[in-house]
């Protein structure tokens, strides 16, 4: 099997489903690149970060959509399509920029079907890249998924690795309600084996990633990655953990981490954003309601403080969650 | 100053293509802005009893701009339309009692009781919708000529809006998208003088939207829109340009509201006898009758049976059951 990073992995599944079904649409700026350039070349990027190169040449620039920098006329022009019966992929090149766009993706996107008695489908997929740790600033580094989360009529998509990527890009593409899906950017060049052959991984079923009793930690993105080295850490000590990767914010897998906390009676959520209505906050409010009697200890919340992204490294590294500060509330609700 | 009656006065187009319609398609065009006169009429009286719950902006006045943009397309072209509404549904074939049942709330509605008057859709009609958000509806038209010049059948997309709209970021960034990529999309503003409260001589800067189109790089024309054959002569000129890959284009038609931007609005705004002065010289009904192309006494025929058609789907809403609260929360999404 091969070894791919996560980058590639989203890109296969891209050209996989675009060979499968010439309904699937890919747009947005810069996706190839190079359109109205000196040099003739096009393809001059494939995506910002990479994951759309070799779709402009295999699949011609009907499909493979430069856009100019306009948001809202991107997410909207793929709500359009989808109403009129294509499969867009719509790039927002950052999480942030969902600002600029965020009528088409609440008010329009995800309102369609309600709105209109259940009489259309509005399949896009928005993908886009989020995430601290490159010194990107305060608008270029955010996740934001908390935000669309609570939107109903959205299903929110956060993979955590290149093998969960490719699965839940193609069951974004091939799902019939609209999907934002959110790719972190410190995770796009880690590799790990993933299956050449398309496959999907359903929504709403999150990951196990590792058993034990001691505590249920859930983690999001780039922090089930952290918490997995909290965990390590704690198992040389012979403290043994669930981690759950919920891989969809909505919809949430609340049946797994509602069975896991009752067997463990102790949870903490790690979460790569401000702690306020955060997805932390969301998952800690379910066990509260619906699993209170099996918890043994406060709910222990891993998140960013209430302040935007700072350049500065020394600040960057402070604001995001580490495997650290995930210990710690591990051992926190442990009672140590 | 010059107004906006002035351009279309100076406008040398001659308006006779519509003259080229069979007597059939003749009395259906009356007929259909017949309907949405009365349709109109009737809502503002019933409305004024207080049964109709919510807001409803009426189209009354502007009916020669839906017909006249609306006769020369098929099922298969596809409109996007705004919070003033009604009148597009009507001309792009939407059922007219399935509208009043939407627009009483009822469960057997055109969008089962969930859209409302702003929200009618009718995807098989290609009607992708009204829209009560200002500006929004021109990327999803752009998204939907996307859509039709992938499938290269000649279709094409058309985004309605006004003189409020052509002010909105969201508008120029369709516009630009339309041209850059071509799309068969033709922008129709309609300008009737007033985005809510605020005159468009104050609001559009430019005061020229046909002008303000022009330097998209579309090629756009000023018509006459209390004038059914001027706005489907304009209309068939873009139409025929779009189908054969011409790309994008507009029309501005100058036009009035015979009410105010919603219903309960006291049009303090307006001059006291600006509306009667309007419906006098502005009357695209009287307009159609004295170009003497159908006999009064088949146009009077129609008007009765118009009027039974309006007072039989009043009847059928009013009798027409609710919605059941279990369909609270169908219809958000396909599957979850």
């Amino acid at each position: 099997m091969a070894q791919l990073s996560m980058r590639d992995a989203v890109n296969q599944a891209l050209h996989q489903e675009m060979a499968r079904d010439s309904r699937v649409i890919v747009l947005g700026e810069d996706v190839s690149g190079g359109a109205g350039g000196t040099s003739n070349e096009r393809e001059a990027s494939g995506g910002i970060f990479g994951v759309t190169k070799g779709l402009l040449p295999r699949f011609g620039a009907e499909r493979v959509i430069d856009t100019p920098i306009s948001e809202s006329a991107i997410v909207g022009a793929a709500a359009g399509a989808a109403l009129a019966g294509l499969r867009p992929v719509a790039e927002i090149m950052f999480a942030d920029f969902v600002g600029v766009c965020m009528d088409q993706i609440y008010n329009q996107i995800a309102k369609f079907r309600y709105m209109f008695g259940g009489k259309s489908a509005c399949p896009v997929v928005i993908r886009t890249a989020m995430g601290a740790g490159m010194n990107m600033g305060a608008q270029h580094s955010q996740t934001i998924y908390a935000l669309l989360t609570a939107i109903p009529g959205l299903k929110i998509v956060v993979p955590s690795n290149a093998h969960d990527a490719k699965g839940l890009m193609i069951q974004a593409i091939r799902d019939d309600d609209p999907v934002v899906f959110f790719e972190h950017k410190a995770l796009y060049p880690r590799k790990m084996e993933v299956p050449e052959d398309p496959y999907t991984i359903a929504f709403g079923e999150a990951n196990l990633v590792r058993e034990g009793d001691a505590a249920t930690v859930v983690a999001l993105g780039r922090m089930v990655t952290f918490a997995e080295k909290a965990l390590d850490a704690l198992a040389k000590e012979g403290i043994y953990c669930d981690l759950i990767d919920p891989r969809t914010t909505s919809p949430l897998d609340e049946e797994t981490i509602l069975e896991s906390v009752e067997n463990t009676g102790r949870l903490v959520v790690v979460d790569e954003s401000p702690p306020r209505c955060s997805v932390a906050a969301d998952i800690a409010a379910i066990v509260a309601s619906r699993g209170f009697e099996s918890l043994r200890a406060p709910v222990g919340l891993v998140t960013a403080p209430h302040a935007p992204i700072p350049f500065s490294p020394a600040l960057e590294r402070a604001w995001v969650p580490g495997p650290q500060a995930i210990e710690a509330a591990v051992r926190k609700v442990l009672g140590g | 100053m010059t107004t906006s009656t002035d351009r279309v006065a100076s406008h040398p187009e001659p308006s006779e293509a519509g003259v080229d319609l069979k007597s059939s398609q003749l009395r259906d065009v009356y007929r259909q802005m017949k309907t949405i006169r009365e349709f109109e009429e009737r809502l503002h009286v019933e409305i004024a009893t207080g049964e109709i719950p919510g807001f409803t902006h009426l189209y009354a006045g502007q009916e020669a701009v839906a017909v006249g943009v609306c006769t020369p397309l098929t099922d298969s072209d596809y409109i996007v339309s705004t919070h003033r509404g009604h009148g597009h549904c009507i001309a792009k074939g939407c059922d007219v009692g399935g509208m009043m049942k939407e627009i009483y709330g009822r469960r057997d509605g055109l969008c089962k009781g969930k859209g409302g008057s702003m929200h009618i859709a009718d995807v098989d009609k290609g009607m992708l919708g009204a829209n009560a958000i200002v500006g929004a509806g021109p990327p999803l038209a752009v998204g939907a000529g996307i859509a039709c010049k992938l499938r290269g059948a000649g279709r094409v997309s058309v985004a309605f809006g006004g003189d409020g709209s052509c002010n909105q970021g969201t508008v120029f960034e369709a516009m630009n998208l339309a041209v850059v990529l071509q799309a068969p999309v033709i922008f129709v503003f309609e300008n009737n003088g007033y985005s809510e409260h605020t005159g468009a001589s104050y609001a559009v800067g430019s005061k020229d939207i046909a002008a303000r189109s022009r330097g998209f790089g579309m090629p756009a024309e000023t018509v006459d829109g209390s004038d059914f054959f001027a706005v489907h002569a304009a209309m068939l000129r873009s139409v025929a340009r779009a189908r054969e890959g011409g790309g994008p284009s507009a029309i501005e038609a100058i036009t009035t509201r015979f009410y105010g931007h919603f219903e309960g609005d006291p049009q303090r705004y307006r001059a006291k006898d600006e509306v009667a002065r309007q419906r006098d010289t502005m009357d695209c009904l009287k307009r159609f009758r004295e170009k003497g192309v159908v006999s009064s006494t088949e146009l009077d025929a129609i008007d009765t049976e118009v009027l039974k058609l309006i007072e039989e789907c009043v009847a059928a809403a009013k009798a027409a059951p609710l919605p059941a609260v279990s369909d609270l929360t169908t219809d958000v999404y396909l599957s979850y």
